[in-house]
């Protein structure tokens, strides 16, 4: 895996996903302080941080769920303000959630076809039908969802019944559905939270797939330090809504900001 | 089989022949991308002659060896084809091994070419390349993660397809002239043997071996092109070979390959096989899935199904070998055919199953009646890597649960005074790959095979196993002490998953036990009994209870034979962890290494037999992954009730 590294490095591209001097306050409580980081094309960055350090506040104000008071977030060399989920969803930024937030009662394949919603164009009279451009539209999206459920190896559960399945394997179909969308950014908040080390593993291995096979540029949260540094190109710490730390694994980890706030410090 | 193939001495000759008569018949199907894909005989053949120009383009000659790893592909087939048609030996290795045990068949074979399925055999292969400095070309078939992988050996097989194709178009009577220069009594292929006992060997068979018993028993069972198999064991595995390549490549048969190791159950109601092989471990899972089911459906189902199956316990199996059944009784199994039979069958995949084999070890007298009362032919075969796998096979209308039938047309069979059974058969393995003391040791001056089998002819002529011969012990009173034999008897309760037994040189017999946890998690669970994990529910006296229940019944069943009623189990302990291949305590085909198990937990054993009521025990188990780690328990230890020898019939 030695070579890897260069060639990985060679892939990074530009400046995608900018954020800028963003504050985000709920009444007097301050969860997001001047934050400035940026997220490069193909790369894999992680935000990281203790519990209530405003981690998922930053993945929601790039989502589009809270709007920050303060500071600008740049997309594709354009800034956005105000932007609802869908729309940024529309743009190509697609999302994975903590506590998951799949369709329990319907199959994987449904929950997975959901994911590719924004990219059906035939109108709902015809979709309902299956008929026509409809049914050729179906066939055509299930055959790219066919490719994800074969790429994240849940075959065997297409037809099963997400809300019974086990957590790992839902919080693969969570991922599944983001993939559907055939994102250019995928956040993903906190995808190994819960989970076993085998299923750490094996998430680590798509998600850095992911990024190897579709090029998605992965932005992910994640409490676990060990796993995000052996799978991010970088990484952003937070604390207490204040950045204190960026750079790559090996940077963060000598950091002596970080270390204090992992490892507590008297004051 | 109307066709001849006189002449056709080889596998790729025999593949030409296919596509020439069959090129549109199907030949392989691949479920992806949740739909069935179909190979015909002739695209198989392009497929195969172009790896075979590809390989050929890429220095591979006849002789050469190619490692074949990776699960049931419609190229991994293919890639064995196109090794043979230039007269190389496909090696294929278990796709499921760690990397370590690879090392040994690519040394001993020298080998320099290797196809591996996806990166995770990459991976492997790259990790012993230290050790096998020969290995100078490997081919992947699924891209997936590979992308950034620049080590000169790696080669995708889309290039080496492309690279075949180009020399073809150069040269195209190059392949032909290749595939002519074959002979049947070249070397058709290699197996490694799992090694139950010791070092693995590399089992020589040559093409005429294995398509003279492929034959055998395609023209015994009347198999032809309409039938369908599905490829599901591991291809490395002798027997999958032989149902999967060696029967089709006669008979003109279609292969199914699986989506996912995960989907064979449901892969298999879609493809419905009418030929189908499973160990009995395999048959186990299916009753015991099917036995948990039932319990949690309504209450009118559940007497249903007890009712009809109680019915057809009575009379399936003597409806199935054509004995005569009174009037109303086959009426009550065409009743119950059509509530419950015709759809458990359809749930199990079986519905147009005409043949299924099992062998491999004992399968339990009522779980094999009760597939056969359900109207499924299922059968036992004995045989081997160095057979070919055919010997015996029980014919229709003669089955027996406890015999593996007599032998098949073109075997000689014989047993030695220590009842070591010998084979004398076309199918026989030309040598051990460089091994001249282990082929010696077990193929005698006259061709006989020594199996290291034990066992006799019953008296309709079918062979019956008992154990191995070097296994079969004595007590320290010098009475016999068979340890499968024990341990079968064992495994066929469902609670228990395998079992060990001890008593070679002792006085008496004791035994580990390991519980199944499917099936006792499930009684717990009915019970409302709470547990962590394995570890804490192998642990509770309930289930301790429940295992010597089971034990006790055991001792019942050999109070009342008198050759084995002294192998009466006087003590058990249930294990804290199952036993696995990774940790070196089953084979790949999860058979028990007794020595090694009993080397390993020697403290263990040694308490069985100090009479100590509990042991702790700390054990090495390596994870999935490879890394190792460790667990610690203490693990209690009870008695079972033993009882009377049945009166002195022992007269002899």
């Amino acid at each position: 895996m030695a070579g890897e590294s260069n060639t990985r490095a060679g892939r990074i591209g530009d400046v995608i996903l900018a954020v800028e001097g963003v504050s985000l306050a709920f009444g007097g409580v301050k969860a997001l302080n001047a934050i400035s980081f940026d997220v490069r094309e193909h790369e894999v960055r992680a935000i990281i941080g203790p519990n209530g350090a405003g981690k998922s506040s930053m993945l929601n104000v790039i989502n589009g769920v809270y709007h920050p008071q303060e500071g600008t977030i740049r997309y594709l060399g354009r800034e956005y303000h105000d932007m609802d989920p869908h729309q940024v969803a529309v743009s190509g930024i697609a999302r994975t959630f903590q506590n998951l937030a799949l369709f329990k009662g319907m199959s994987v394949l449904d929950n997975i076809m959901s994911g590719r919603n924004l990219k059906m164009h035939s109108n709902i009279l015809l979709q309902a039908l299956r008929i026509g451009p409809a049914l050729r539209e179906e066939i055509e999206h299930r055959e790219v969802v066919e490719g994800i459920i074969d790429f994240l190896e849940i075959q065997a559960y297409r037809k099963s019944q997400v809300g019974q399945l086990p957590y790992g394997l839902q919080k693969r179909v969570d991922l599944a559905r983001a993939l559907a969308m055939e994102p250019r950014i995928l956040l993903l908040d906190e995808p190994m939270a819960g989970m076993n080390l085998e299923e750490k593993q094996d998430m680590c291995r798509f998600i850095l797939d992911a990024n190897d096979h579709f090029g998605t540029t992965i932005v992910l949260i994640e409490h676990d330090m060990s796993v995000v540094m052996d799978i991010s190109d970088r990484v952003v710490v937070l604390d207490y809504g204040r950045k204190i730390g960026d750079g790559t694994p090996d940077e963060v980890r000598a950091n002596q900001a970080v270390i204090d706030a992992y490892l507590g410090v008297t004051h | 089989m109307a066709e001849s193939l006189a002449g056709l001495d080889t596998f790729p000759k025999l593949l030409m022949h296919h596509a020439r008569v069959r090129a549109e018949r199907p030949a392989i199907r691949e479920k992806d991308l949740g739909i069935w894909q179909t190979w015909s005989w002739g695209r198989f053949a392009n497929e195969v002659r172009s790896l075979a120009c590809g390989l050929a383009a890429q220095g591979f000659k006849r002789g050469d060896h190619l490692a074949i790893i990776g699960d049931n592909r419609p190229r991994v087939y293919a890639a064995m084809c196109a090794a043979q048609c230039l007269g190389g030996i496909p090696v294929p290795l278990y796709q499921d091994a760690v990397a370590t045990e690879m090392a040994f068949p690519i040394q001993n074979a020298a080998i320099a070419y290797a196809l591996a399925e996806d990166q995770e055999q990459v991976d492997k292969l790259f990790e012993i390349l230290p050790q096998c400095p020969t290995l100078a070309h490997i081919y992947y078939d699924e891209p997936r993660g590979l992308r950034h992988y620049d080590q000169p050996q790696l080669m995708s097989c889309d290039r080496l397809l492309e690279l075949g194709a180009a020399s073809q178009r150069r040269d195209p009577a190059f392949l032909e002239t290749e595939i002519a220069k074959g002979a049947g009594s070249d070397t058709a292929a290699m197996f490694f043997t799992s090694g139950t006992t010791g070092a693995a060997k590399g089992v020589v068979l040559t093409h005429h071996s294995l398509i003279d018993r492929a034959l055998a028993a395609a023209q015994m069972e009347g198999l032809t092109d309409a039938d369908v198999v599905l490829a599901y064991l591991p291809p490395a595995w002798i027997g999958q070979n032989i149902f999967s390549y060696a029967q089709p490549f006669v008979t003109g048969y279609c292969i199914c390959c699986p989506e996912s190791p995960e989907t064979v159950m449901s892969d298999m109601r879609d493809i419905g096989p009418t030929y189908y092989f499973a160990p009995p471990r395999v048959f186990e899972a299916l009753l015991t899935q099917v036995s948990i089911r039932m319990e949690d459906a309504s209450a009118l189902k559940r007497s249903l199904y007890r009712y009809f199956m109680e019915v057809a316990r009575r009379v399936g199996g003597n409806l199935l070998d054509g004995k005569s059944v009174g009037a109303l009784d086959r009426l009550m199994y065409r009743l119950g055919d059509a509530l419950v039979y015709g759809p458990l069958r359809n749930v199990l995949g079986m519905s147009r199953v005409r043949v299924a084999y099992t062998a491999g070890e004992a399968i339990g007298p009522d779980l094999f009646r009760f597939y056969r009362s359900l109207g499924i032919n299922l059968k036992q075969l004995y045989g081997s890597t160095e057979t070919s796998v055919f010997v015996c096979v029980q014919p229709n209308g003669q089955v027996k649960a406890d015999t593996v039938g007599p032998a098949v047309k073109g075997v000689e069979l014989s047993f030695t005074p220590e009842r070591e059974l010998l084979i004398r058969s076309p199918g026989l393995f030309k040598e051990y790959y460089k091994n001249p003391e282990a082929t010696a040791a077990s193929k005698d001056a006259q061709g006989w095979f020594h199996t290291g089998d034990a066992g006799y002819f019953d008296a309709d002529g079918h062979l019956k196993i008992i154990d191995r011969v070097k296994d079969v012990g004595k007590l320290a009173d010098g009475s016999l002490f068979a340890p499968k034999y024990l341990e079968n008897k064992l495994k066929f309760f469902p609670f228990i998953k395998e079992a060990v037994a001890f008593g070679h040189g002792r006085d008496r017999v004791c035994a580990f036990i390991n519980m199944d946890m499917e099936a006792v998690g499930n009684w717990a669970e009915k019970r409302g009994m709470p547990y962590s994990g394995y570890v804490d529910l192998a642990s509770r006296d309930e289930v301790y209870g429940l295992v010597r229940e089971c034990i006790e019944k055991v001792n019942a069943d050999l109070a009342a034979e008198p050759e084995v009623a002294a192998s009466q189990i006087h003590r058990f302990l249930i294990l804290h962890k199952q036993l696995e291949a990774d940790d070196g305590e089953l084979t790949r085909t999860s058979k028990v290494r007794r020595l090694h198990v009993g080397e390993k937990y020697a403290a263990l054993v040694d308490a069985l037999y100090a009479g100590k009521d509990i042991v702790h025990v700390e054990a090495q188990v390596r994870y999935e992954d490879g890394r190792t780690g460790s667990i610690s328990a203490n693990l209690k230890i009870r008695d079972a009730k033993t009882f009377p020898p049945a009166a002195a019939r022992k007269a002899a």
